[in-house]
């Protein structure tokens, strides 16, 4: 059951689509931190989106996704009207999200800013203050401004060259504010993984709570192959349905970091290939 | 029928299997048995007794009636010896090709006191082919009507493995709607995402699969039990049961330092990436796998000796399968060992994983083995492997698969409130209808008996389904269509 494809919208040209699916039964069980497996066409592979946003009323998810190879890049190529072949969810574990005293912060960077979108979206409906601090290299590759500010009065800015806010980076931020409120309540972040490492390294000494959203590689999805292992306070956890938020402070982003790169020779290969010859189905 | 010179008869050699040559097949995914030819198949078939008590039949989970088909094949009726396949089995041409026959069917067979008994499993799946080459119309005509005359009622399957295709095509042929909810975007467990090409073809379990669709069977792929849509809203939405056949697909680690090393994988994963992704065919495909030279598989079943030939097959130099006790304790299915032998797999016996070791870059580089003796017998009657201390060996490796067993997968015990497990997460379910301690819910296969065989699944499945049109028709199924009464002894 193909899931048609009802609005795209180019966030960072060549680089970042928003995809607005139709897929009503996906909605309706849709939560913050939930993730969805897709494959774009019958040979396709499987890969791991965040939902970055649900629509019950509508029965629509949005899917916010960077060009990184061959499955993204193939993504790309489709437009409004046009059919994902297989669209699997809501998976993973929902954020876990309780009314808190003190302020939730939420920070991300580059593409993991639109996933953290739904979770600052969650802690907002649950009545929590959200104070969203977001970063990337330079302003026009900065994702989910508008949308966050729709909701969440204090949304910072840190980029690396300083075309917007502050110039430096989101740690810097972090920081200033752990030290100016002792009352943050937690720490979510989700983005490449050097910054979550970054973001856990700089709330340890404050001892504040912090939840980091692991991209590792999957296959299925749901517990049955083991691919998206990580260690998680020297235990082997499961991403895919143990996760994939886990305690910052005791992931082993190391490994995370070395296991991403598992395949790059052949991903470098399949992505090269669908260059030079384009996408490889019928259509 | 017995008295058909059986002395005679029973002198004639088994009839062998034409394979592919083993050098040649070595790096190809095509089905390593090809397969009887008609006039082995009768050869074969004039081998059998005709017992009037057949012990053969005893010995097969789902009792079919196996000198009743043999006869058939004789009398040169396939259509009937398929009609007396599909009694009992709804999925022969799977069963021909990976039940352990050995153990079971045949292990029985009279004529294998003496010398080799008559090859049971093989004559099924010549049945079954001939069968299939026809059109899946055919193969649908020649069964009950295809109508549903219960349209007032619905059954959801969750999973599509063996048990879940057993349960529905059961009901479905007694006019009960069937929906199956696969979270996968394939249809047929382990049989298409587990068991490879070169042994089960995946046409084959399509064209199975195809001929349930033509029944009514409908499929929604892509949704997860438990996380697209709970038991309880299966029951709340309008099912009037629902039959949880999930598998038993946790894979299992050793617990040894380095095990999250690249290049370490499960079995599961490595052969979904294959056989799901069909990344034998990469970069044709887009699933890729690992590019191995030295492979060491850990384990002795069914499930290492298919990640070893497939590792093969992909192109590695050397493939090592290492297990704990010795090949006559291995749980394969002995034809399985033999043609992985004959394929070239090394196997170390009596050796145990110590450590995964890895270069700078997180890569496997190279694994320490333990030497082991076989101890005491455990309860199971195996004996256990005891480490000889001191006695290591360090393996060049860059390739490690993981194949020493699986447990239940927790995403539906853990949505369904009200449902009794085991202490290891396998689903509690009456052992002569398969309901758990929700009414009007079933389960059956792996998720009740841990890791077991296809034909015990589909056993479940089918216990399952009686249960279930016995109580949505009032007992009424008796007439429609024939059954084996003396099907309920079977796995468990
Ligand atoms: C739970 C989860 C949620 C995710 N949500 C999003 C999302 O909302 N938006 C988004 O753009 N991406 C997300 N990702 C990452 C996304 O799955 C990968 O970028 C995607 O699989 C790349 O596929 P590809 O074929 O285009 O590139 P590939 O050819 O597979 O990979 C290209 C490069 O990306 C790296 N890579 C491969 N897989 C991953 C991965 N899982 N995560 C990070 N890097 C990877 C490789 O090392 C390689 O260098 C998520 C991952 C997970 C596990
Ligand atoms: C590699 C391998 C080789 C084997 N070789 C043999 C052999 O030669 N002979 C033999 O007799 N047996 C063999 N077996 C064992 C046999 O395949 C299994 O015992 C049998 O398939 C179990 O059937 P099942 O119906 O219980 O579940 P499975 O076949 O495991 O199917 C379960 C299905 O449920 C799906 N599922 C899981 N969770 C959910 C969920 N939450 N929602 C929806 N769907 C879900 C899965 O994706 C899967 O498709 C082998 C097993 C493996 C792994
Ligand atoms: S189903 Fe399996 S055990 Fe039964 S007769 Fe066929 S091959 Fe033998
Ligand atoms: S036991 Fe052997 S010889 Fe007797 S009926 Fe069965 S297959 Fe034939
Ligand atoms: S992706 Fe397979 S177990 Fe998590």
């Amino acid at each position: 059951m193909p899931s048609r494809i009802l609005r795209k919208r180019k966030l960072i040209p060549g680089m970042t689509s928003e995809l607005v699916i139709e897929a009503p039964h996906i909605a309706a069980k849709a939560l913050p931190g939930n993730f969805v497996i897709l494959r774009v066409w019958e040979d396709g592979e499987r890969i791991p989106l965040t939902i970055a946003d649900a629509d019950k009323e509508a029965g629509t998810i949005t899917l916010v996704y960077l060009v990184m190879g061959k499955t993204t890049a193939h993504l790309e190529t489709l437009d409004a009207g046009d059919d994902i072949q297989d669209l699997c969810g809501p998976l993973g574990r929902a954020t876990e999200i309780h009314k808190v005293d003190g302020p939730v912060i939420c920070v991300g960077g580059g593409t993991g800013i639109a996933a953290m979108h739904h979770i600052a979206k969650g802690h907002h409906m649950a009545g929590n203050r959200v104070v969203t601090i977001i970063g990337a290299r330079c302003e026009d590759l900065l994702l989910f401004r508008d949308e966050l500010c729709s909701f969440c009065p204090e949304v910072l800015i840190a980029t690396n060259d300083g075309s917007c806010g502050r110039q430096g980076l989101v740690t810097d931020l972090l920081v200033e504010m752990l030290e100016n409120d002792k009352t943050v309540a937690e720490v979510v972040a989700v983005g490449p993984v050097p910054m979550m490492r970054a973001v856990a390294e700089a709330t340890r000494p404050f001892g504040v709570k912090t939840t980091v959203s692991l991209n590792s590689i999957m296959v299925d999805g749901i517990g049955m192959c083991g691919a998206c292992r990580v260690s998680v306070g020297g235990e082997t956890r499961f991403a895919c349905v143990d996760g994939p938020e886990f305690d910052g402070h005791a992931v082993d982003f190391g490994e995370l970091g070395a296991r991403l790169t598992a395949f790059k020779d052949q991903e470098r290969l399949s992505y090269e290939e669908f260059k030079s010859h384009g996408c490889k189905c019928s259509k | 029928m017995a008295a058909n010179a059986p002395s005679k008869m029973t002198k004639a050699p088994r009839t062998a299997m034409p394979e592919q040559d083993p050098k040649v097949r070595a790096r190809n995914f095509e089905e390593v048995a090809l397969g009887y030819t008609a006039e082995m198949a009768l050869a074969e078939a004039k081998r059998c007794l005709q017992c009037k008590k057949p012990a053969c039949r005893k010995g097969c989970p789902v009792e079919i009636d196996i000198p009743g088909f043999i006869k058939q094949i004789t009398a040169g009726d396939l259509d009937e010896a398929y009609a007396v396949l599909r009694q009992t089995n709804s999925l022969p041409a799977v069963c021909g090709r990976v039940c352990p026959q050995e153990t079971q069917c045949e292990g029985s067979c009279i004529v294998g006191k003496k010398g080799e008994p008559v090859a049971i499993g093989r004559l099924e799946r010549f049945v079954a082919d001939t069968h299939l080459a026809k059109t899946a119309c055919e193969t649908v005509t020649g069964g009950p009507a295809c109508a549903m005359p219960h349209d007032d009622l619905k059954v959801a399957c969750i999973g599509s493995g063996p048990s879940s295709l057993t349960c529905a095509g059961y009901l479905a042929a007694r006019g009960i709607p069937v929906t199956v909810f696969e979270a996968l975007h394939e249809v047929g467990g382990v049989l298409v995402y587990g068991i490879p090409e070169f042994r089960l073809p995946k046409a084959v379990v399509r064209q199975e699969v195809e001929a349930m669709k033509a029944l009514g069977v409908e499929f929604r792929t892509n949704w997860v039990g438990g996380k697209t849509i709970t038991v309880p809203e299966l029951l709340e939405s309008g099912y009037s049961a629902v039959f949880i056949g999930v598998g038993a697909g946790l894979p299992r680690f050793l617990g040894v330092p380095g095990e999250n090393l690249i290049g370490v994988f499960s079995a599961n994963e490595y052969l979904t990436r294959v056989n799901l992704g069909r990344a034998y065919k990469f970069p044709a495909t887009d699933t890729p796998t690992f590019p191995a030279k030295h492979v060491v598989v850990f384990g002795g079943g069914n499930v290492a000796m298919d990640a070893a030939r497939t590792a093969m097959r992909l192109g590695a130099d050397k493939v090592s399968l290492a297990y704990r006790r010795t090949e006559h304790e291995m749980p394969c299915r002995r034809e399985e060992l033999h043609h992985a032998k004959e394929e070239g797999l090394d196997i170390l016996c009596l050796n145990a994983p110590v450590e995964f070791i890895g270069d700078e870059t997180g890569r496997l580089k190279q694994i320490v083995l333990q030497r082991m003796e076989l101890g005491e017998p455990d309860e199971s009657g195996r004996c256990t492997p005891v480490a000889c201390q001191g006695d290591t060996c360090t393996l060049t490796a860059d390739m490690a698969i993981v194949a020493v067993g699986t447990g239940a997968n927790p995403l539906i015990s853990q949505t369904t409130p009200g449902l009794e497990t085991y202490r290891r997460g396998y689903i509690v379910a009456d052992p002569a209808t398969g309901e758990t301690s929700i009414p009007n819910v079933f389960a059956g296969g792996d998720i009740v008996t841990g890791a077991a065989t296809v034909i015990s699944a589909m056993g479940a499945g089918r216990r399952a389904a009686k249960a279930i049109a016995d109580r949505l028709l009032g007992g009424a199924t008796a007439a429609t269509p024939p059954d084996n009464a003396a099907e309920d002894s079977a796995d468990a």
